[in-house]
């Protein structure tokens, strides 16, 4: 799948400001850099090239001179880094108030969970019998702001998408809020930037924002149940996904499976990868991932499963169905 | 004296490499699941409850005693979240019982070997207790047994989760100490 990730290339405000801030910091950090390299160079210059070697003591008399000129260079480097480091607080507080004043009116409100290691979405309408539940891929109107409230399941996440905003922290028992907008279409990608365990690496998700009408229609076809029009090789492996250990964790909507531990398979077919980001949605890497998902994520919590290679077949033609 | 001294020192950080190399294997985590023992012997179901879907095929009966599985402090802490995950804690609450048999006490219906409480999960048990063969690798299946023993102080001390893979606000099961250990787990 590609997808955009690149934080000098924003595609949304809140990025923009984050990218101003950025560029402010490197400019004022380079330029003392610089001339802190440029003080280190005059002082070896100036330094006395005299043969002292290093049997004799060492020349302290320069510690009971006066030094009038050098302490000005100190003060003078003092004030002036203290005025700098008030400009980057000054820039910081003014970006922060900038994000915290972007409209949020007529909001998409999202719930994100965090899990070891995958995302959990859910989408929160007004109507409740609206709200729908996806993972791993979040679906935005474009120019719409999106509201997203964080949580996590087990540890510690960190929710980042350097295309549309900064990062904000997914902490246990905890809910905070952070607000974005794409305002152009396409896929972004997103990472968890707190390590998180084993496969916090692997832990990827995509927003795909899209034109609004677009979005409408993605949408609505979420919020249905998985489609009971299936041939009989497809039943069958509906039957081995019930029956086996698959709907232990996961749900689809629709059936009896209705496990809410693992990431909701109703539309799974419908999205562009497969283990937050880990393989490409194709029934190959679908196959090889139920067979042994410890080859590929080793620690993830989803454990092999032994399936004949036809009861496979079913299982992965079955989820292929699931659009 | 002056060579004595590098020599102890060198036998001392010998010695507690060796000991550090005791808790690797509490603390290992294997990733490669196991694959089940399929010659192991065939057992009726004893319970018609089943999550999902049932199914109609004889379970299997474990082949080991759950070697491996209770001497390890990952497998004890995956089947501390397998035991809240599948709601085990639904009907046995944390371990004290509620409308199934509590599990930090020494009474054992079924037995408190982990063979026996191996067969007692996936065979299931009258009146309640639902059967999960087919239903969890048999990974899992262990990776619970390891817990509930812990519940009743049967495991090393060590190994029981004092601390969970996930943040947990509860008081850790070390430290319960109602029944003796199996000679040999110590």
């Amino acid at each position: 799948m590609h997808a955009l990730h690149d934080v000098f290339a924003p595609y949304g405000p809140q990025a923009g400001e984050v990218r101003a801030l950025w560029l402010l910091t490197l400019v004022v950090c380079l330029i003392v850099f610089a001339a802190v390299l440029a003080a280190l160079a005059i002082a070896l210059w100036r330094a006395p090239r005299s043969g002292s070697d290093a049997r004799s003591a060492p020349d302290l008399s320069g510690l009971r001179r006066p030094e009038p000129g050098t302490r000005r260079s100190v003060v003078a480097a003092v004030v002036a880094s203290t005025l700098l480091l008030l400009v980057l607080i000054v820039a910081s507080v003014f970006t922060d108030r900038a994000l915290a004043r972007l409209s949020t009116e007529g909001a998409l409100r999202l719930e994100v969970t965090a899990h070891q290691w995958w995302w959990e979405v859910r989408y929160v309408e007004p109507q409740v019998a609206d709200n729908f539940i996806t993972a791993n891929e979040i679906h935005v109107p474009t120019g719409r702001p999106v509201i997203v409230t964080l949580k996590a399941d087990d540890v510690i996440h960190s929710f980042w998408v350097p295309s549309l905003a900064g990062k904000k922290d997914l902490i246990p028992g905890r809910t905070s809020t952070f607000h974005f907008r794409a305002d152009h279409d396409g896929v972004y990608r997103g990472q968890c930037a707190e390590f998180c365990g084993f496969q916090h690496a692997l832990m990827a998700f995509f927003v795909v924002a899209d034109p609004p009408e677009r979005y409408a229609d993605w949408a609505a076809a979420q919020r249905h149940s998985a489609s009971d029009a299936l041939d009989e090789q497809q039943l069958r492996g509906r039957s081995v996904f019930l029956r086996s250990s698959c709907a232990m964790c996961h749900a689809i909507d629709g059936t009896s499976a209705q496990a809410v531990r693992g990431p909701n398979l109703t539309h799974v077919a419908s999205r562009g990868t497969l283990a937050a980001g880990a393989l490409a949605n194709t029934p190959e890497d679908l196959k090889r991932w139920i067979a042994d998902p410890q080859k590929i994520k080793p620690g993830t919590n989803m454990p092999a499963s032994a399936l004949s290679s036809e009861d496979m077949d079913a299982l992965v033609g079955f989820l292929q169905a699931l659009r | 004296m002056s060579r004595v001294q590098p020599l102890a020192g060198r036998a001392a950080l010998v010695l507690l490499s060796l000991m550090a190399l005791g808790a690797c294997e509490r603390e290992m985590r294997r990733f490669d699941t196991p694959p089940d023992n399929r010659s192991r012997p065939e057992a009726p179901r004893t319970s018609a409850l089943q999550p999902a879907e049932a199914r109609s095929d004889p379970v299997r009966m474990p082949a080991a005693n759950g070697e491996g599985y209770d001497e390890n402090a990952f497998s004890v802490a995956q089947g501390k979240r397998l035991y809240r995950w599948y709601n085990c804690n639904g009907c046995h609450a944390q371990g004290g019982g509620g409308m199934g048999p509590a599990l930090t006490d020494d009474q054992w219906r079924y037995g408190s070997e982990p063979a026996q409480i191996f067969a007692t999960i996936v065979q299931g048990r009258p009146n309640g207790m639902p059967s999960f063969g087919g239903h969890l690798s048999e990974d899992q299946v262990w990776q619970l047994t390891a817990y509930v023993r812990s519940m009743s102080g049967q495991l090393r001390k060590d190994v029981a989760p004092g601390r969970a893979d996930s943040l947990q606000g509860r008081e850790p099961e070390v430290g319960r100490d109602r029944e003796p250990a199996r000679p040999g787990s110590k």
